[in-house]
């Protein structure tokens, strides 16, 4: 397990290097971040050479590449043209987007997984129909047309909770948001789940488990369910870069000031080193939990084991 | 979902599910259909298709929805960029039957145009996805070695971008207007599942007999791939396709949500959504919301259906 660990981490350094380097590539020889930082009117030639060296931009893209990913491990992830610290923005706005994010999670994995048991073990009955037909109708309804419209009747028409959520996000203000945020990725884990409960629920050792005499419960929770989340929690981890991109939406219609937040406000101004920063640290998060879905494959599944 | 069992009437004794399979495996590829005699796995799905009111109605609602966005003028008389700001908001009435909206143009025209950019998104991103995805995923499976290597690394690479994440940074770099950019976007970032799934598809296919026979008949690397391995590896490709069509229908209103996908005045579901809700202007005036949404979500619901029932056709292992 541990050298399985270490190649898989190994692994992941190019991957990695490469996906950085993309966007680093776009962001940087696409956009020119000292004619952004002075707007609609030009900069003074002398100013913007002199810019363009403090900030290394006269040097060819992969040498920038390489001090940006230099100073990166320092700790040092530059400063947004505003004079302040890219990782002052990442420490206010990194919890909140966690907070909304976690929500999301908690709702995804509570209802999605309870919704599909249900539904895998009645399969065929007018539940599971109803439950099918409504995680279609949730999945084809985009997130931002429900985000934009619960926010009105909910925030506006009965007021049961503010339209906009504070600076500080608190985790009561991000029960909706983070419900909505959810709402997609919970209709796929349903139908997950339902579908593999239904093909689980014929297998040979749930009937042992049965006829062993094990009350219901038991036999659901720990011999079904068990083997059926394997699939689930693959989805799962590859989930965050939908929530990622779902928190974007949520937290632009919510007024949330967390990650998507700052990463727009960062592209909107074209302030480079926010956004460079950001997505270099969401894809960070992205490999890291695409890699513990494969470990906790080992944990779920005993036949699967990693040399 | 009709029992395969029963319109295999013709099976005098009913095969076990696993002789069953390996005569479907066998008889893939054959062109023509013999009365009588077992399908092979294009011909077989289709059958179940054509069975399948989900595959029906949602292929009817595609059909019109694909006419539309071709001649849109076939049920709209008006021109979507024909706008009277006198009756801005104004509700549906016997003429109008969507209303205005708060440029005072006509909803159900907008909604009517609407359809075009995005099928022309949706489909074009599709069929770029699976282009490159097939060829990559293809040659690296095919290959093996260092080019497999190489080439799942790249596709790793590209997998490590999170797809709206890279797309809204793209997209708002550029200066570049319309669908074509949007379209880019979507092929560079979406085609890394297309790709593993088909490396796996051709690896599986890579093993049969009759690929080692014909190697031992002297047929090259470019006979062996277009005639023996693709059609019996492009199945999980189209699937996987017919999947992602409607989740990238539904990507293009969101970056247009976000205003770095389409702008107006390109005339698109997702840039009168994001007019309509921008400052939540639909709080006076719900149609014109209502129908782009509608109409979008119906298109991206119909797609996935769609999507749905082909996996379930192409695909008897899931059944």
């Amino acid at each position: 397990m541990g050298r399985y660990v270490i190649r898989r981490l190994l692994q992941m350094i190019p991957v990695f290097v490469g996906a950085t380097f993309l966007i680093f590539l776009m962001v940087y020889a696409l956009g020119d971040p000292v004619t952004a930082l002075f707007g609609e009117r030009g900069p003074d030639p002398a100013t913007a050479a002199a810019l363009r060296e403090q900030f290394n931009l006269d040097k060819p893209v992969w040498q920038q590449y390489l001090l940006y990913m230099g100073k990166i491990f320092t700790g040092d992830f530059g400063t947004a043209f505003n004079g302040e610290p890219v990782t002052d923005l990442m420490g206010r706005a990194f919890p909140i987007s966690a907070r909304l994010m976690l929500v999301a999670l908690f709702f995804e994995i509570l209802f999605g997984i309870t919704l599909g048991v249900i539904t895998g073990l009645r399969r065929g009955r007018s539940l599971d129909t109803s439950v099918l037909v409504l995680t279609l109708v949730v999945i084809a309804i985009p997130t931002f047309v429900l985000g934009t419209t619960l926010q009105f009747f909910l925030g506006v028409e009965f007021g049961w909770i503010d339209p906009a959520v504070s600076p500080e996000g608190r985790l009561d203000e991000l029960i909706v948001p983070g419900l909505i945020l959810s709402l997609v990725s919970l209709a796929y884990v349903t139908r997950l789940t339902r579908t593999s409960v239904a093909e689980n629920v014929r297998a040979d050792y749930v009937r042992t488990a049965v006829a062993k005499g094990l009350p219901r419960r038991r036999v659901t929770v720990r011999h079904l369910l068990r083997n059926s989340l394997i699939p689930v929690v693959t989805y799962l981890g590859a989930d965050i870069g939908n929530l990622m991109a779902g928190a974007i939406v949520t937290e632009r219609i919510f007024n949330i000031q967390g990650v998507g937040y700052q990463l727009f406000q960062g592209i909107l101004r074209q302030n480079s080193p926010t956004v460079v920063g950001f997505v270099v640290v969401l894809v960070l998060i992205f490999l890291l939990a695409n890699l513990l879905v494969d470990l906790l494959y080992a944990v779920l599944d005993p036949r699967i084991r990693y040399a | 979902m009709p029992d395969r069992r029963s319109d295999r009437s013709d099976r005098s004794d009913p095969l076990g599910a696993q002789q069953r399979a390996s005569a479907d495996a066998l008889t893939v590829g054959t062109a023509e259909e013999v009365e009588g005699a077992p399908r092979g796995l294009w011909s077989d799905a289709w059958h179940d298709l054509r069975r399948n009111p989900i595959f029906v109605v949602s292929a009817l609602l595609i059909l019109f929805l694909v006419l539309i966005s071709l001649w849109p003028s076939l049920i709209a008389s008006r021109s979507p960029v024909h706008c009277e700001l006198g009756r801005s908001l104004e509700g549906p009435s016997a003429g109008h039957w969507f209303g205005f909206d708060t440029q005072g143009c006509d909803v159900y025209t907008r909604t009517v145009y609407g359809a075009r950019a995005s099928i022309a998104v949706g489909v074009c991103a599709t069929l770029g996805v699976a282009l490159l995805g097939a060829v990559v995923g293809g040659l690296a499976g095919f290959f093996g070695g260092f080019w497999d290597t190489l080439l799942s690394r790249v596709t790793d690479v590209f997998f490590g971008i999170p797809m709206v994440l890279g797309a809204i940074v793209f997209l708002s770099m550029i200066t570049l207007r319309g669908i074509w950019p949007v379209v880019l976007v979507i092929t560079a970032l979406g085609w890394p599942p297309i790709a593993r799934i088909a490396r796996g598809a051709v690896i599986t296919a890579k093993q049969n007999d009759y690929v080692q026979a014909a190697r031992a008949l002297g047929a090259g690397n470019t006979r062996l791939l277009l005639r023996h391995i693709m059609p019996n590896a492009i199945a999980p490709v189209i699937v996987m396709a017919t999947i992602v069509l409607g989740t990238f229908i539904a990507l293009e209103a969101t970056l247009s949500f976000l205003g770095v996908g389409l702008r107006p005045p390109t005339v698109s579901w997702g840039v009168d959504i994001s007019a309509a809700s921008d400052g939540m202007q639909f709080r006076n005036a719900p149609h014109i919301l209502l129908y782009p949404a509608a109409a979008l979500s119906v298109a991206v619901l119909a797609f996935i259906m769609l999507g749905d029932a082909v996996r379930d056709a192409l695909d008897p292992r899931l059944r």
